[in-house]
């Protein structure tokens, strides 16, 4: 099958034959085979089609810059992933690999029509296609244009792999091992320096591997590759990393690499990650991302079969294959006869040589004749010919006239528009580029990193000079990381002075503008969309790109960007570096969503807190709710209940007799020190100096702004200590705001702040006999209704364990809650639920602790309130300490705007049918017969049905609410509009008799 | 990511370590009833909103939990210095001295 392999060439292992399938059928190459080229060497060129044109596509790189080749990949069920770029996937025995893009095959391909109709599909066809009729929108183009957009097809099951991640530090940074990369890391690790180097190809050695021209202090480049890598790899200081790409360059030298470990595997050991993500900070960075060679503009310039020039040296002397049996080769740059004679000495006949340049360098052009290729010097190409492959091409001399244009047949045409540096970690670090008009590229300027170019990728191309180069950038970094180090000399012989020129579109003798001149291959861009976009007015470089979509695949155009760029400043008559280059972002190439979740999925994602009930709340069969980052106990159905049934059975239990509440969640603070009342009093809205040891009060937190930011209950246990709790979601905010003002504002204050949340385990005792239960268990507190009334505190033991018991309620009942050290937890909570059998004792969880405080009015903030509520608005100006000069909020409370009468207020709300329950979030209206859209005066921010009132019950935030008692509101649904009555905010037990009851 | 050095801690950490905490400098009115609407607005809600040179506020929140200022730019992300709360603004000079 391998008829394009040319035995003994190339690097790949003839005696470890691999088998893999590309559609179904089994091809056969090697191992250090891609799967381009072993397709390659099994003559298969057409390999996918293109994105919007649905055109034949095959092979344009060798490397991670190809647009076109793009394969879905599969390792196996769960293992598959679109959109891999064939020429850097390697191959493995059993990989399945499938072409995209197309239906019902790839050689026939129904898409194709987008082809002929391809004036339809012009640059922001987007806009102007499906502009009417309107109605054709939602039911006719949307569903067209879904159905046919995107490449390849995303993976269905659960990602199986799992990924790593790791952060490392060293002195030396460099990234690529061509031959820059190579001496630069070989200096920097002589000095002693710790180095890293890393290079995305599953080899080290860069160009080196393809380019066997050159040798090395009287080596053949192999040669000296190896013994360079050797002694890399015998140094305890360096680290090599090859199939390791670094993705993004960001603050202060903090690099991203992504490692694949078992991709390029048949079968990898269990537990072995796929990817590697490493989070390096590195002292010094050398970059010798090396270069991409450009491709040339012209008519029919996608055909399978057309490629650069570069990628078929690539195959033919790294992977021992030809790409085709008759090249012809088009250029404007030298680079390009190498790879035509290194093919010719290969035997493959090269049937012609074109370049655009008037004069080429006399060594070429003799070499090129002792070789038997013909040369056609200031020639160009003006189109190719082929439905699957390119079969012919038309060249004419640029200056002659039609009649001398002639036909080649060829079977692939090897294109070269020159070098163009890469220079995208470089951009991403902010480092300045500099415009070179004379070779046309943008160039490394200032750099703002501790960091260095060398070689191709600083524009310095020819062996010695990129050694050179990389020798000393090594230098200089492992000198400036702290090393000494000097550089060394290398002696190139056989290496060639390679130049060129830089050309927009080749010339043509046919109309450009209906030239099917692709500048992005894989998003279908061609050159007369650069200049359509130009006509219709974009000229920023950055609006080109998203009106033509240059750019803007997920090759970030980097075979496409310098050749836009060069076109759309042609069109628009000014200058390239006026025109501007658009950004370059990490990633470099795309990276998996596993690479940069790592270790952080399915339970590891994120934390979820328990409480030490928790676990008891699950065994009896508890449904949780996530509250913050906690998981709590939301309602304990019996067999046969649904969540409705079981809330009302707790509620009713509740109030009837007795119910149980894990409220561990509660945020808590311990307020410490001399100056802790003052402290409090300048934070909280209450008074605090008053409030005697063993009493509490429910206090309100207000931002500066005048805004509810928190509330809780807070007791004070001496003089000088006070027990303060937060909402379940805001105790590390409001901790934070605390120290906040005691360290900037209030630093004269002797007060002490420590977080005690999971300190304590609180469990609220809630019901009628909520006293009777507790207290035969309570030691060293008197629970007598004089001694220990609603709103107190005290210190003492329950069930032989320290407590700090709170009479408070959350509920409307008589209630407590208990605060035990939180290994104690389970132990008295299961106490508790033994002793109050007697009591029909009911655990309740947070959807009826939810609907026993709303039928008593009391608020949730951050349900009820949203941060534009003041405590007048909520109803708790009674919260407010008057007499006092000053605290958080306070002045802005004062604000003329806080003074209106039309603010939205809290209130309740009443349904006209009581068997209604308000959706939450539900919008408010006055006047249900408007014209839409109606004017919204407010919303429901909780809605329950209440067992106890035998109805549904609402709050709601209504302009002017306060002013609304017993007004008629109307709340438009889908399916009709609700009424309700304004009314208190307080639905059950006004007096609060049951508090004591 | 970038790397901030605590004051207090006196070692550079990364900046996972740290919450950002406002514009630095903004201080509190020692009798905030005595402000007009016009100067508690502008203490509420106005603020520099700096192109280049910024004070602001951070707090090495997973470390030893202290508030401190820092000068950053802007336009570069980058750290000029950091200094202790309470210190004032940092002026030309010390800048220099700490770009240099």
């Amino acid at each position: 099958m391998s008829t394009f392999r040319i035995p003994g060439k190339g690097r790949v292992d003839p005696s470890k034959p691999v088998q893999f399938t590309f559609n179904d059928k089994t091809y056969d190459g090697f191992e250090g085979d891609t799967v381009a080229s072993a397709l390659l060497a099994s003559g298969q060129h057409l390999v996918g089609r293109s994105f919007k044109y649905h055109r034949p596509r095959g092979f344009l790189s060798a490397g991670s810059e190809e647009p076109n080749a793009l394969l879905g990949i599969d390792h196996g069920p769960g293992r598959v992933e679109p959109n891999s770029r064939a020429t850097v996937v390697e191959i493995s025995q059993g990989l399945k690999t499938i072409s995209q893009n197309h239906w019902p095959s790839l050689e026939r391909d129904v898409g194709a029509i987008n082809d002929v109709l391809y004036m339809l599909f012009s640059a922001g066809f987007y806009y102007k296609t499906f502009m009417w009729p309107k109605s054709f929108w939602n039911k006719v183009y949307e569903p067209i244009i879904r159905g046919t957009a995107g490449l390849g097809k995303s993976p269905t099951l659960p990602d199986p792999d799992i990924y790593s991640s790791r952060f490392a530090h060293c002195d030396v940074l460099v990234v690529g091992a061509g031959p820059a990369g190579l001496a630069a890391a070989l200096e920097a690790g002589r000095s002693g320096a710790k180095v890293l180097l890393v290079d995305e190809q599953a080899e080290l050695g860069g160009s080196l591997l393809s380019e066997t021209d050159g040798g090395i202090d009287g080596l053949t480049g192999w040669a000296w590759l190896k013994a360079s890598v050797d002694e890399l790899a015998g140094m305890a200081n360096v680290t090599l990393l090859p199939r390791t790409t670094a993705i993004g360059y960001y603050h202060q030298n903090f690099v991203g690499l992504c490692q694949r470990i078992t991709d390029h595997l048949a079968s990898a050991p269990e537990g072995t990650p796929r990817e590697r993500m490493w989070k390096v900070r590195a002292k010094q960075v050398v970059l010798a991302q090396g270069a991409i060679e450009k491709p040339l503009v012209f008519d029919g310039n996608d055909r399978p079969g057309v490629m650069l020039a570069s990628a078929a040296r690539t195959y033919l002397n790294r992977y021992g294959v030809k790409v085709g049996a008759s090249p012809v080769v088009v250029t404007t740059h030298d680079s390009a006869w190498l790879a035509a004679f290194d093919l010719a000495r290969a035997g493959v006949k090269v049937v012609a040589i074109i370049d655009i340049r008037p004069i080429v360098p006399a060594h070429l052009t003799a070499s090129a004749s002792a070789l038997g290729i013909e040369v056609l010097t200031s020639w160009t190409v003006t189109g190719t010919k082929g439905r699957l492959r390119i079969s012919s091409l038309r060249a004419k001399p640029i200056h002659g006239s039609a009649a001398q244009a002639r036909e080649f047949a060829c079977d692939t045409l090897l294109m070269s528009g020159g070098w163009n540096p890469t220079l995208h970690l470089f951009s991403h670090s902010q480092g300045k580029l500099e415009w070179r008009e004379d070779a046309q590229v943008f160039l490394p300027s200032k750099h703002v990193e501790q960091s260095r170019c060398a070689g191709a990728g600083n524009g310095d191309f020819g062996l010695a000079r990129v050694l050179a180069e990389g020798a000393e950038a090594g230098v200089d970094a492992a000198m400036d990381a702290g090393f000494t180090a000097k550089a060394s000399i290398y002696a190139v012989n056989d290496e060639l002075d390679m130049t060129g020129i830089s050309s927009r579109e080749l010339p043509t003798d046919r109309n450009a503008d209906t030239a099917k001149a692709f500048i992005d291959f894989q998003n279908d861009v061609t050159a007369k969309d650069i200049r359509l976009a130009v006509r219709e007015g974009f000229k920023s470089i950055e609006h080109i790109k998203r009106y033509t979509t240059t750019g803007m695949a997920t090759d970030q155009g980097k075979t496409s960007n310098i050749n836009g760029l060069a076109i759309a400043a042609d069109a628009v008559q000014r200058p390239v570096p006026s025109v501007g280059l658009t950004t370059f972002r990490p990633p470099y190439t795309p990276t998996t969503f596993g690479a940069f979740a790592g270790y952080n999925r399915g339970r590891l994602f994120d934390v979820t807190r328990k409480t030490s009930i928790d676990a008891w709340a699950e065994e009896h069969g508890a449904v949780f709710e996530p509250v913050a980052l906690w998981r709590r106990a939301w309602y304990f159905p019996k067999p046969g209940e649904d969540m409705h049934a079981a809330v009302a059975r707790e509620c009713k239990a509740t109030r009837d007799s007795l119910g149980i509440f894990d409220a561990s969640t509660l945020g808590k603070i311990e307020i410490v020190g001399p100056d802790a009342a003052e402290f409090l009093n300048r934070m909280y809205t209450n008074p605090w100096s008053k409030l005697q040891p063993g009493r509490c009060r429910y206090g309100v937190l207000l931002g500066e702004d005048g805004f509810i930011r928190d509330d809780g209950v807070i007791g004070r246990l001496t003089h000088d200590r006070f027990h303060v709790t937060t909402t379940t979601g805001g105790a590390a905010r409001v901790l934070n705001m605390m120290e906040d003002y005691l360290q900037t504002e209030f630093p004269d204050l002797k007060v002490w702040l420590t977080s005690t949340t999971e300190q304590w385990s609180v469990i609220a005792i809630n019901g009628p006999n909520a006293r009777n239960l507790l207290a035969p268990l309570v030691e060293g507190i008197d629970l007598s209704e004089e001694a220990f009334p609603h709103m107190s505190v005290g210190v003492g033991r329950i069930c032989g364990v320290p407590t700090r018991l709170f009479r408070m309620s959350f509920s409307g009942e008589r209630g407590y809650e208990v605060n035990v050290p939180a290994r104690y937890g389970r132990a008295v909570w299961e106490k508790l639920i033994a002793e109050g059998q007697a009591y029909g004792v009911t655990p309740y969880g947070t959807e009826t602790m939810h609907v026993l405080r709303a039928e008593k009015g009391y608020i949730i903030v951050g349900q009820d309130t949203d941060g534009t509520l003041t405590p007048d608005d909520a109803g708790l100006g009674w919260a407010i300490g008057k007499a006092k000069p000053d605290f958080v909020g306070k002045r802005s409370l004062a604000r003329p705007d806080m003074l209106k009468t039309d603010r939205k207020h809290l209130v309740g709300l009443l349904t006209a049918d009581p068997k209604v329950v308000l959706e939450e979030g539900a919008q408010i209206v006055l006047d249900p017969n408007q014209s839409v859209p109606m004017t919204m005066v407010g919303h429901v921010t909780s809605s329950y049905w209440s067992v106890a009132l035998g109805r549904s019950i609402a709050l709601a935030v209504i302009e002017g609410g306060n002013g609304r008692m017993g007004e008629t509101v109307h709340i438009p649904m889908p399916d009709g509009t609700l009424q309700a009555e304004v009314t208190g905010t307080v639905f059950l037990d006004p007096e609060n008799t049951r508090l004591s009851a | 990511m970038l790397l901030i050095r605590c004051p207090y801690c006196a070692a550079e950490r990364p900046e996972l370590e740290f919450t950002y905490g406002g514009e630095a400098h903004i201080v509190r009115p020692q009798n905030p009833s005595s402000t007009t609407d016009d100067e508690w607005r502008d203490f509420l809600y106005i603020r520099s909103n700096a192109r280049g040179i910024h004070y602001e506020r951070w707090r090495h929140m997973h470390g030893c939990g202290r508030f401190f200022n820092a000068v950053r730019d802007t336009v570069t992300d980058k750290f000029v210095m950091t200094y202790k709360a309470g210190l004032p603004r940092p002026d030309q000079a010390e800048l220099e001295a700490a770009r240099s």
